[in-house]
């Protein structure tokens, strides 16, 4: 096999990660834009204008999430299996959430009644809210390592609740991930509307651009001082079969600031996401919503990293077991499935974002109330 | 494992897939069958050629909708509700639901919103390729699905790892060309298109019937038969190539869905109705057709059909042997813990392994395995057939729809040709009512696929019973409440809209065209 087992399974923790930040990036602001719906357009034309703002382009962003969730699955599946059981409740809300969305695009306006139109738009905002909190919340409990062990034959047994998942600290970093998706989606909006829906758009920038600094800030002070980290003592070699019984893994206040401490260049990358988000909160003041878009896409990779170069090595600590915690090196798949989803991803992938390119270059251009009357019956 | 989490969770997979396969078949069929019309359109340049996409097109939005929101939960539910087996089979298994999304979701979803939206923007040769793509990727999707369904039937190209504790891939070619997977995507998809054929052939009645917009229903109604017919051949002998494939792989479950008891003289006959008695182990009030089944399974005059009594007694056997290897898996884990594996256990463990499943059977009865009485092993045994009558029984509902539409795409197909739909009113009247059937048998076609692969979630490999992720009863009834609940409301939204859209018709385009703007 051309690439050796060490380096897949760091290839593959970048893969996700990659994907993930491809959902936030692209899925990001339909999420976002769900939520400012009902606050951004004060009647029904308005909020059209919203909704087919993403409505052509929603679905094929949603399929990063899935392929997210599919790629965990086949790259590493003891992860799939015990974050997905292990958060059961909280998935399944945000999978109840996520329903709203497919038929909220579709069938709002299939019909006239105004109260059938105005339950879809919440249900949109739902389906745009509720999700990206529990993503943010999830993150937020990852990081302070989740009550979860196996057993000799790696059957995995979670034993918190689903209400010790909204403790404070997740509950601050299911803030951080709906305000930089706001934010983000408020940018989008901006970008793609004009008159009074771009004023509002505009607003909504700066207050969930804020929201996001202050919160961002005060996590970080949270992780330096609040909670413990998890640190590696010992552990077989890397290219070792994948094995999370056979390490010893300790909880070390401040053991998350240790990348930042040892290799300082890694600063950079909080440091971004507080300049990007500035500048995103400039940008959109000084009416360049392109420019504006980038830097909050740049703002939205940094955050994300920032969460993954943390807790690197480690995917889902355990905090009840440490030793049983998942990391890069022992959660993986085989080497033979690592390296045929590796070239299945390097093909595919670059595909992908060419043609959604070409797809989001053909529907460009601003969405107006004008062309809402113009398409009553065909557009969303 | 509590029993009753494993009921649930199956209970909660059972309804979940069922309900995601209302749309599946549609979507899959009518993307085609809108490329078709497309095509016809770029080629003759009739307008009504257009209309035609377009208005079977508002149809397939509302059905894909559901479609979609439907198929996220099935892409979480492995992990919430399946955590043993996404660890255990996850290797493999991951891979074609990750390559499904790259693939195929990507593909299908991107390109949705163009179809839709990409009218005025895109030259008439662009479009017709975005519907086309469109239409590849919700095949594409059932392809690699169905590839990882059929590693579930019959898991080739992987062995179990003792190390690391689960299934682990050898041979990914061998995954992809497993021949299970491979006559159950072409079974599936051209149920799909059967689907969609029966839904425009029924539709496009409707309007025949009520004398309304007669020559776009004519055209559609033309289409439908045409493609229907084909598609409805080929569902029937591919769904032979299908009961030839489990007759070499998945002996047990032909054997339930032919309620065969004892192995038979060679060529064996098909019962063709009676009522199979999982208790007395015999089918009361049979009919037999001599001779049909040996054909159908074995292809040949001379092969026999194992019946349900010598197979339970070969998988006691295999449960026996499956303990030996239990015994030897235990041993070499605490060899490993102690970091001293002796390569004597191991070879003695790679001689039993492939029966290591079939000791994992007991684990419904005893922990330890190797512990178990003479009674749990029969038990587990007898476990290994799963239930006759319901197989028995889906598999004939399925086969009797298939023939019944073969005979609806015949005669329209026929009168079309002729000329002469609009006499027979009789056979409008039929493809109307007859809407349903493709939806029965594709759900009976589930059900025989699942149903007959217990007691295992993977074939012979892990039972469905050792599966599940360690939820409480308490979980499991919230997540089961919360898709019955959402699942009952957006289907009841889903129907309005659809007979809305459908009695409306063509004028729903509101181009001026049709019956209804017309006054």
């Amino acid at each position: 096999m051309l690439i050796d087992y060490e380096t897949l399974k760091l290839i593959w923790w970048v893969f996700v990660g990659l994907l993930l930040i491809g959902f936030a990036l692209t899925d990001g602001f339909d999420m976002g834009v769900g939520a400012l719906l009902p606050f951004l357009g004060k009647n029904d034309e308005e909020r059209r204008v919203i909704i087919n703002s993403i409505g052509r382009t929603w679905e094929g962003n949603q399929v990063w999430f899935i392929t997210a969730a599919g790629a965990i699955f086949a790259a590493w599946p003891i992860v799939y299996a015990v974050a997905f059981s292990g958060f059961y409740i909280a998935l399944l809300l945000a999978l109840f959430a996520l329903f709203f969305r497919p038929v909220g695009f579709d069938y709002r306006s299939k019909l006239q009644n105004p109260r059938w139109r105005s339950t879809w738009d919440w249900g949109l905002f739902i389906g745009g809210v509720v999700p990206a909190l529990i993503f943010g919340i999830a993150f937020g409990n990852l990081l302070q390592g989740v009550p979860f062990h196996f057993d000799n034959e790696l059957r995995a047994y979670y034993t918190g609740s689903f209400w010790g998942l909204l403790n404070p600290f997740a509950l601050l970093a299911g803030v951080i991930s709906l305000s930089m998706l706001v934010m983000h989606g408020a940018v989008y909006l901006q970008l793609r509307t004009e008159d009074v829906i771009y004023v509002r758009s505009q607003k909504a920038v700066k207050f969930f651009g804020g929201l996001l600094i202050i919160t961002f800030a005060l996590a970080g002070v949270w992780v330096a001082v609040g909670i413990d980290g998890f640190k590696v003592i010992s552990m077989p070699p890397l290219d070792a079969l994948p094995n999370p019984l056979a390490k010893s893994v300790e909880m070390v206040p401040g053991a998350w600031m240790s990348h930042y401490e040892m290799t300082p260049w890694t600063m950079l990358i909080p440091g971004f996401a507080f300049v990007g988000a500035f500048l995103t909160i400039l940008l959109s003041h000084f009416n360049a919503p392109g420019r504006a878009f980038i830097s909050s896409s740049a703002t939205l990779v940094c955050v994300i990293l920032t969460a993954g170069v943390s807790m690197f090595p480690f995917i889902m600590p355990s905090s009840t077991q440490p030793d049983s915690s998942l990391i890069v090196w022992d959660a993986s798949s085989s080497h033979l499935t690592l390296t045929i989803m590796f070239w299945v991803t390097v093909i595919l992938v670059p595909l992908i974002v060419l043609y959604t390119s070409w797809v989001y270059r053909v529907l460009r251009g601003k969405i107006t109330v004008q062309y809402i009357r113009e398409n009553e019956y065909s557009s969303y | 494992m509590s029993e009753s989490v494993v009921e649930l969770s199956r209970l909660q997979f059972a309804i979940t897939a069922m309900y995601h396969f209302l749309f599946v078949p549609l979507t899959l069929g009518l993307s085609v069958i809108m490329a078709i019309m497309e095509s016809v359109y770029v080629m003759t340049n009739k307008q009504i050629y257009k209309d035609m996409t377009l208005f079977w097109g508002k149809l397939f939005a509302i059905n894909f909708a559901l479609g979609v929101t439907t198929g996220i939960t099935l892409e979480f539910q492995f992990g919430t509700n399946w955590a043993y087996y996404s660890h255990y089979v996850g290797d493999i298994f991951g891979a074609p639901l990750a390559i499904e999304g790259m693939m195929a979701f990507f593909l299908e979803s991107t390109f949705i919103g163009l179809f839709f939206f990409g009218w005025d923007r895109l030259s008439k040769r662009q479009h017709l390729m975005v519907t086309w793509l469109v239409a590849l990727g919700s095949n594409l999707s059932a392809l690699w699905i169905l590839i990882a369904n059929g590693w579930m039937q019959n898991p080739v190209g992987a062995e179990f790892n003792y190390e690391t504790m689960r299934m682990e891939l050898m041979s990914f070619t061998e995954v992809i060309f497993n021949p299970v997977a491979q006559v159950k995507f072409v079974h599936t998809v051209s149920a799909g298109y059967v689907t969609g054929s029966m839904f425009v052939l029924g539709i496009s009645s409707y309007y025949l019937l009520k004398k309304r917009d007669l020559a776009f229903a004519r055209r559609s109604f033309a289409v439908a038969a045409g493609f229907g017919l084909a598609a409805v051949l080929s569902v029937i002998v591919l769904g032979d190539e299908s009961g030839y494939a489990a007759g070499e792989v998945q002996k047990t479950k032909l054997a339930a869905i032919e309620a065969e008891w004892e192995t038979e003289e060679p060529p064996a006959a098909f019962t063709l109705f009676g009522l199979p008695n999982q208790e007395t182990q015999q089918t009361d009030y049979a009919i037999k057709i001599p001779y049909v089944m040996g054909i159908i399974a074995t292809r040949s005059f001379d092969e026999e059909v194992k019946g349900i009594k010598e197979l339970i007694e070969e998988n006691e056997a295999r449960i026996r042997r499956g303990i030996i290897a239990y015994g030897l898996f235990k041993q070499l884990r605490q060899q490993l813990k102690e970091g001293k594996v002796s390569e004597e256990t191991k070879a003695e463990f790679d001689q039993y392994k492939k029966d290591l499943g079939y000791g994992l059977l007991l684990k419904k009865y005893t922990s330890k395995v190797v512990d178990a009485t003479d009674e749990q092993i029969i038990s587990a045994a007898h476990d290994t057939i799963p239930s006759v009558a319901l197989l028995f029984w889906s598999f004939r509902i399925m086969v009797a729809c298939g023939f019944l539409m073969l005979f609806i795409f015949v005669m329209a197909f026929y009168l079309t040709a002729k000329r002469t739909i609009m006499e027979n009113r009789w056979l409008l009247w039929l493809a109307l009512f007859g809407i349903p059937l493709p939806w029965i048998a594709c759900e009976m076609g589930w059900i025989v696929a699942e149903v007959g692969r217990q007691p295992w979630s993977i074939a012979e490999i892990l039972p469905t019973y050792l599966s599940t992720s360690t939820r409480s009863i308490g979980d499991l009834y919230f997540s089961l409440a919360g898709f019955i609940g959402f699942y009952t409301l957006l289907l009841v939204v889903e129907l309005y809209l659809m007979f809305k859209y459908a009695r409306l018709g063509p004028s729903s385009l509101h181009t001026g065209r049709y019956h209804f703007e017309k006054s």
